[in-house]
């Protein structure tokens, strides 16, 4: 809960509300991927994320 | 009393540093814990070591800042991805997952984390968040011995920014402006650091080493079609070129089509005078665009002292040009400039500008020379190797450093071991494998036999500052490693017209100065220079070791070898001296030497740590 809070403050501040949808729908979407993975570890070359 | 606890992690170079009352305490970074080079997981020993060392349990701790907002970094990926959509599709499908299940629950994770510490922690709005940039600043800032400067920071990319300028003002630091991802200056040297072959975020000293051996010849190919680089230095990358910011890797093939070769395989591939020419041409490119801010940012502000910290201010090469310019009248740069340096500045930042705190001028900084780790006295090193069955002596200080003098004067490696380790990727005489430059074949054999590293490789002079003028031109404190100058006229051996002739690599081998193992192929150095009130034990090393030979110089290099972190503990540095073809080994008061060791407590460490 502390966690939304926080980020509705951060669109609020930041002016970004577009990103609002983008999130949902990735949490939505996401939330499948995550569950079905073990851990979340990124093949990258840099870590620019 | 006010304690602040900084960390920075989950990227790379994670660490922690402690204030107290706004004093910087103890600082040091994960990998020399796990022995994990550049490790990025939670600093739980970093945190555990600087709470132990200033005798507080986390729960005692007023206040907890991360380095980074990550939030602030969240939104700039999404709207990366949407800006660049559909291309990248790849690198998001591979980010989000991380994102959603860790990075964007940082604080909860960061509090779970820090329980693990001291059961009896709880949050109660402790814990703050810096902005990365911000932190940089401020590490370069608030140490600093000047009460106003012009602050530069620059690396790969923090949140948006990738270099900020700033000023800073007794207490106070104010952002004036930043160039946002994905134009980075220091993402440019990565892209070329990743074509030549090394390992991204670890390689670009090899890069920066490598440069003096080729001609710039892709400089206009650079700046025609990666670059557009304004008259105030500011610039814009040409992402055509580029594939950080969608995919998988750095550079993409119209970037290889345009040098004419695909990325060195640094497995299979040799490096060759197209990679020499290749790194001379992004070093001219990067110093060029370093003197192109600095003369712009002086203009504008007309300040006479210049800050550096983000991990383009470890190119020291660059560093020394702006510095012989006279742009500026005094520069100070961060000794723990990357993302490590970054614990330190947010809670530094925290102490000053949040909780609004004066800060201590003096004219030494406030780093403490960067030994800010872990120390052992006299009776822990001795009761750790009679444990390991090292065979040692006790000697006095003073016979200690008559015979480490003599050993280095006959031509010895010899790992020295004292006090607080260094805090930041540069040994500066605690954690240090020391040689005699005047050896003309010390360069070769410390990279080779001791080092297990590329034998073009450069070594750095530790130089007694009272000294420097007649050795170096230069004629400044460089305490940190962090300038490079030539050797000077007088020292240097003139080449012949055949040796003149010779290309890359070859060059090597012709005797360049007096102090041939610290002089680069072009005459250069990157100099330590060492002063008795940070550190009285090496400067009476040096001292001793001038009297012998008349050389008030050192070779000085970390104590590790290739790809391992810097040795921490007794037990780190005993292993690292029997894996390797070091001499002698110097630990406080305890001198072994090789001949005297145990054959079976020999090992096999070349293999052990991963090529960078």
């Amino acid at each position: 809960m502390d966690f939304l809070i926080e980020f509705f403050e951060f669109l609020k501040v930041r002016k970004k509300y577009w990103l609002l949808p983008i999130l949902i729908v990735l949490v939505l979407f996401g939330g499948l991927i995550i569950l079905s993975q073990g851990s979340a570890i990124a093949p990258f070359i840099y870590t620019i994320f | 009393m006010t304690s602040i606890l900084g960390i920075s992690a989950f990227y790379h170079d994670s660490a922690a540093s402690i204030l107290i009352d706004g004093k910087i305490i103890a600082a040091a970074q994960e990998e020399r814990f796990t022995r994990k080079k550049h490790d990025s997981n939670y600093p739980f020993n970093a945190v555990e070591f600087v709470l132990k060392y200033s005798n507080l349990k986390l729960s005692e701790i007023d206040h907890i800042v991360f380095y980074e907002k990550p939030f602030l970094k969240f939104e700039r990926l999404l709207e990366t991805y949407v800006a660049f959509a559909p291309r990248g599709f790849v690198q998001f499908s591979k980010a989000m997952p991380v994102w959603l299940k860790e990075k964007l629950f940082q604080k909860k994770n960061l509090i779970n984390f820090l329980k693990k510490h001291d059961k009896n922690f709880e949050e109660k709005n402790k814990i703050f968040f810096s902005e990365h940039h911000m932190s940089h600043a401020a590490s370069a800032f608030f140490p600093s011995p000047f009460d106003e400067a012009i602050i530069l920071t620059a690396d790969g990319v923090g949140e948006w920014a990738t270099s900020t300028v700033a000023i800073g003002k007794e207490n106070n630091v104010e952002i004036k402006k930043e160039i946002h991802f994905p134009h980075s200056l220091g993402l440019l040297y990565s892209a070329f650091t990743y074509y030549t072959g090394f390992k991204v975020n670890s390689g670009e000293y090899k890069l920066m080493g490598l440069a003096p051996y080729g001609e710039p010849k892709y400089k206009n190919l650079i700046e025609d079609n990666l670059i557009h680089i304004k008259d105030d230095g500011s610039f814009r990358l040409n992402q055509d070129y580029f594939n950080y910011a969608t995919g998988l890797t750095m550079t993409n093939n119209k970037f290889n089509s345009l040098f004419g070769e695909k990325p060195r395989n640094s497995k299979t591939d040799k490096i060759t005078q197209f990679h020499m020419d290749i790194a001379s041409s992004i070093q001219n490119v990067t110093e060029d665009i370093m003197l192109k801010i600095a003369k712009s940012l002086k203009q504008e502000y007309n300040l006479n002292n210049l800050c550096l910290a983000g991990g383009v201010a470890l190119n020291c090469v660059a560093n020394g040009k702006i510095l012989e310019k006279k742009i500026f009248d005094n520069i100070w740069i961060q000794p723990a400039a990357g993302d490590a340096g970054g614990s330190l500045g947010s809670a530094l930042a925290l102490w000053h500008i949040e909780k609004k705190n004066k800060r201590i001028i003096n004219n030494i900084d406030q780093m403490k020379g960067s030994y800010l780790g872990p120390e052992y006295s006299q009776s822990e090193i001795e009761k750790k190797l009679k444990d390991i069955g090292a065979n040692y002596e006790i000697l006095s200080e003073s016979d200690i450093l008559e015979r480490s003098a003599e050993d280095l004067s006959k031509g010895n490696a010899v790992g020295w071991f004292q006090g607080r380790m260094e805090f930041g990727p540069r040994a500066l005489g605690a954690r240090s494998i020391l040689g005699d430059p005047r050896s003309a074949s010390m360069q070769k054999n410390l990279n080779l036999k001791v080092k297990y590293r590329e034998s073009f490789r450069p070594f750095a002079p530790s130089v007694l500052r009272e000294d420097i003028s007649e050795w170096f031109d230069l004629n400044e404190d460089s305490p940190y490693m962090l300038l490079v100058a030539n050797v000077n006229k007088n020292k240097q051996i003139e080449m012949n017209k055949e040796q003149k002739k010779l290309f890359g690599i070859d060059k090597l081998n012709v005797r360049r100065s007096k102090i041939a193992a610290v002089t680069h192929v072009d005459y250069s150095a990157r100099i330590q220079t060492v002063h008795e009130e940070t550190n009285k034990k090496f400067f009476r090393l040096l001292k001793k070791f001038k009297e012998k030979t008349g050389c008030p110089v050192l070779v000085n290099t970390s104590f590790n070898v290739r790809g391992e972190p810097i040795v921490n503990t007794p037990e780190d540095a005993f292993n690292c001296f029997m894996g390797t073809e070091l001499d002698n080994l110097v630990i406080g008061n305890c001198y072994l030497k090789k001949e005297n060791q145990k054959t079976e407590l020999k090992k096999d460490y070349k293999s052990k740590f991963e090529l960078d």
